[in-house]
């Protein structure tokens, strides 16, 4: 075991040094602040789309998908097809206008399209604050991974992460980032194909049955340390024993921390309490994530996902370094082939972490399928290798989306509080890097997923609407953007800090309280854009842009000659 | 003088409703897109839950569910995002031209 906590360790520190390595070549040439912001607008359309791929892919969908998929079963599907569609709605929305705005970050935009400082300053908090809750379950997700593999204690992650993506972001900007990403999402997309593929090739030749009346069967004798409290749901009680005494029989047992179970070989494996149980409840859609109203939740996440992509500030951030428009649509095409091929291989990992590895549904740490899987269904130096592959690719999917996140966060803090400085830009990264570390260690550990999910539903009430009704509405005016960005975020950010905390009791008002604070979306969304089409009409004629020119700028071709690359202005 | 484009980059009355036919013929096409994508999706999880027979169905031994949710929506967006790509480059194309046919008229103009 050593010995293969060995062979991880350096396959994580290659990941690691390889990530530093990129970023510094391509880096080298970073000089001005439109290198540091946007690459200098050079980016073709494959290089960008592998770099957002790169960007995007981050703990939630690397560890997280395969996680809930194992956990939930179809229900958890609509998480990877949420996250591909996002980027239809980008292309068919977002991404073309945009980049002919000629902004070089969300706040510029809405200070461009709404001529009004107090909009950009506005817009920059919400930005800011999407990108800290964003890096928080990408610490998270290291933490738990160091831990798991290396036995490191949990604070460790997230400082290793900080300290390579402060560098990296300090020492090149954008430009350095856009080697990085690419280079991560061939990684990531490698270690997490090669134990799939594995495993299929181990299912082919077994054929176990998925499905079936009862929950998976542990294979051998197993003990699993309880970590957390958890609520399990137990369907049959022979062969598991919990502190050395023996269940009574089927039922909801709640165990405490410190606990340790233990399942005889030919148990069936206890489920986290709302969880499907059996192998057909499982398999079938309609049972929902857990809580009490599937059908909602899941509609509510389709809301979030789907639109959520559209207000994510670093994905955003990676659209404005195409050179025009036409190449960020085919940029925005590219980034979905590249999704769709990346997500068959957690969703398969999802499916033979039930299998194979059926131990981790009892503690809710299902994040770690996808780590622990080829050690354990695999085995011997075939899977100690597979095992430290996958390492590689969780690291460089930290690595890639911390990045990417603070470029966000440097960008709109160096140019709207400070003064736009190449020197700002780094002290703005460093600041920006080092906040998420206490609030990583302090949040409670939803599942990765869910997390992400939350932030995709405080993005999809925010950003999202500013930018699909800035950029199609030519009512749209400085006073309904900003009543809708802060009653947006009011309500998906107090949400989400319910969810994570856990304040919500999950049975109050039939359930409900529960789901709606889990799944904002549907309500925050549709709030947000009825309250700025609403104040925009109240507040009718103020708008201080020039809007024919605007209009003209974000929507005729480039070929026209009328596009102006806005530039911070170094104060 | 190219007066159409002129028009156009001048901001004037005719340049702006140029624009303005421009952007609504690109949000209707994003729109119309986007209603076909919404329907399909929408009805996965309703019809799912109306008819729970369908989502029992297995097609080469796999659940339709998952076969829907894990495969075939993925080649649906990307089909989708390819038609979007080729018909919003057209309405560019169609928009160019009738700028430019403001270039070959005040050519001609220039002839006589």
């Amino acid at each position: 075991m050593t010995h293969h906590a060995a062979t991880t360790a350096a396959a994580i520190l290659l990941a690691a040094v390889a990530t530093v390595l990129v970023g510094a070549y391509g880096g080298r040439l970073s000089r001005t602040t439109s290198d540091f912001l946007v690459a200098s607008r050079t980016v073709g359309p494959r290089w960008n789309a592998a770099a957002i791929s790169g960007e995007y892919l981050s703990a939630a969908s690397f560890l997280g998908v395969a996680g809930l998929v194992a956990k939930y079963g179809a229900d958890a599907l609509w998480y990877p097809v949420g996250f591909t569609a996002g980027y239809l709605g980008l292309l068919l929305f977002v991404a073309a206008p945009l980049r002919r705005s000629g902004a070089y970050t969300v706040p510029d935009f809405a200070e461009f399209r709404l001529g009004s400082a107090r909009a950009r300053t506005v817009a920059m908090l919400v930005v800011v604050v999407i990108c800290v809750l964003y890096l928080v379950p990408q610490y998270q997700g290291a933490g738990l991974t160091l831990k798991i593999l290396l036995g490191v204690p949990v604070w460790v992650g997230p400082l290793v992460v900080a300290t390579v993506v402060i560098v990296n972001v300090v020492g090149g900007g954008m430009r350095s980032i856009t080697f990085v990403q690419a280079f991560q999402y061939w990684l990531k997309l490698t270690a997490i194909a090669m134990p799939a593929l594995a495993l299929a090739v181990l299912f082919a030749g077994e054929r176990p049955a998925i499905g079936g009346p009862l929950p998976p069967a542990i294979t051998q004798d197993t003990t699993v340390a309880i970590e957390a409290d958890v609520l399990v749901q137990v369907t049959r009680a022979e062969g598991i024993t919990v502190d050395g005494h023996a269940l009574p029989g089927p039922g909801r047992y709640q165990l405490h921390r410190g606990a340790t179970m233990t399942l005889a070989a030919g148990a069936s494996t206890p489920v986290v309490a709302g969880a499907p149980s059996t192998g057909d409840q499982w398999l079938s859609s309609g049972d929902g994530l857990g809580g009490n109203h599937p059908l909602y939740e899941v509609l509510s996440l389709i809301i979030a996902t789907f639109l959520g992509t559209m207000g994510l500030p670093h994905v955003l951030g990676r659209f404005y370094t195409n050179p025009d428009g036409r190449a960020a649509r085919r940029t925005a095409l590219a980034v979905i082939a590249l999704l769709s091929m990346f997500y068959m291989f957690p969703t398969l990992l999802g499916v033979f972490a039930r299998l194979y590895v059926p131990q981790l549904l009892v503690t809710g740490a299902a994040d770690a399928a996808v780590l622990l899987l080829p050690g354990a269904a695999i085995g011997g130096p075939v899977g100690a290798g597979l095992a430290a592959l996958v390492a590689a690719g969780a690291i460089a999917a930290f690595l890639a989306t911390s990045s990417g996140l603070l470029v966000s966060i440097a960008g709109a803090l160096s140019t709207d509080v400070l003064r736009g400085r190449v020197r700002d830009f780094r002290l703005a990264a460093i600041v920006g890097g080092v906040i998420p570390i206490p609030l990583a260690l302090a949040a409670s550990s939803l599942e990765l997923s869910r997390n992400v999910g939350l932030v995709f539903a405080v993005a999809a009430s925010t950003l999202c609407p500013l930018l699909v009704l800035g950029i199609w509405w030519r009512g749209l005016t400085a006073a309904g953007a900003i009543s809708g960005l802060i009653v947006g975020a009011a309500l998906s950010g107090t949400a989400a800090a319910l969810a994570v905390t856990d304040a919500i009791d999950d049975d109050a008002s039939g359930g409900w309280a529960a789901s709606l604070v889990g799944y904002p979306a549907a309500i925050s969304v549709s709030v947000t854009f009825l309250v700025m089409v609403t104040v925009s009409r109240f507040t009718r004629g103020s708008s201080g842009a020039d809007l024919p020119r605007v209009f003209a700028r974000m929507h005729v071709p480039e070929r026209l000659g009328m596009g102006v690359e806005r530039v911070p202005t170094e104060t | 003088m190219v007066r159409t484009r002129v028009e156009v980059q001048e901001q004037t009355a005719v340049g702006d409703a140029l624009v303005r036919g421009l952007v609504r013929a690109q949000l209707g096409l994003a729109l119309r897109l986007a209603t076909v994508v919404g329907a399909i999706v929408l009805a996965i999880p309703l019809l799912g839950k109306a008819f729970p027979v369908i989502a029992a169905l297995t097609v080469l031994g796999i659940r339709v569910n998952w076969l829907i949710l894990g495969v075939a929506l993925y080649p649906l967006f990307y089909i989708v995002g390819r038609i979007y790509v080729r018909l919003a480059e057209q309405g560019e194309r169609d928009f160019m031209g009738i700028v430019d046919e403001g270039i070959e008229r005040a050519d001609d103009g220039t002839q006589t």
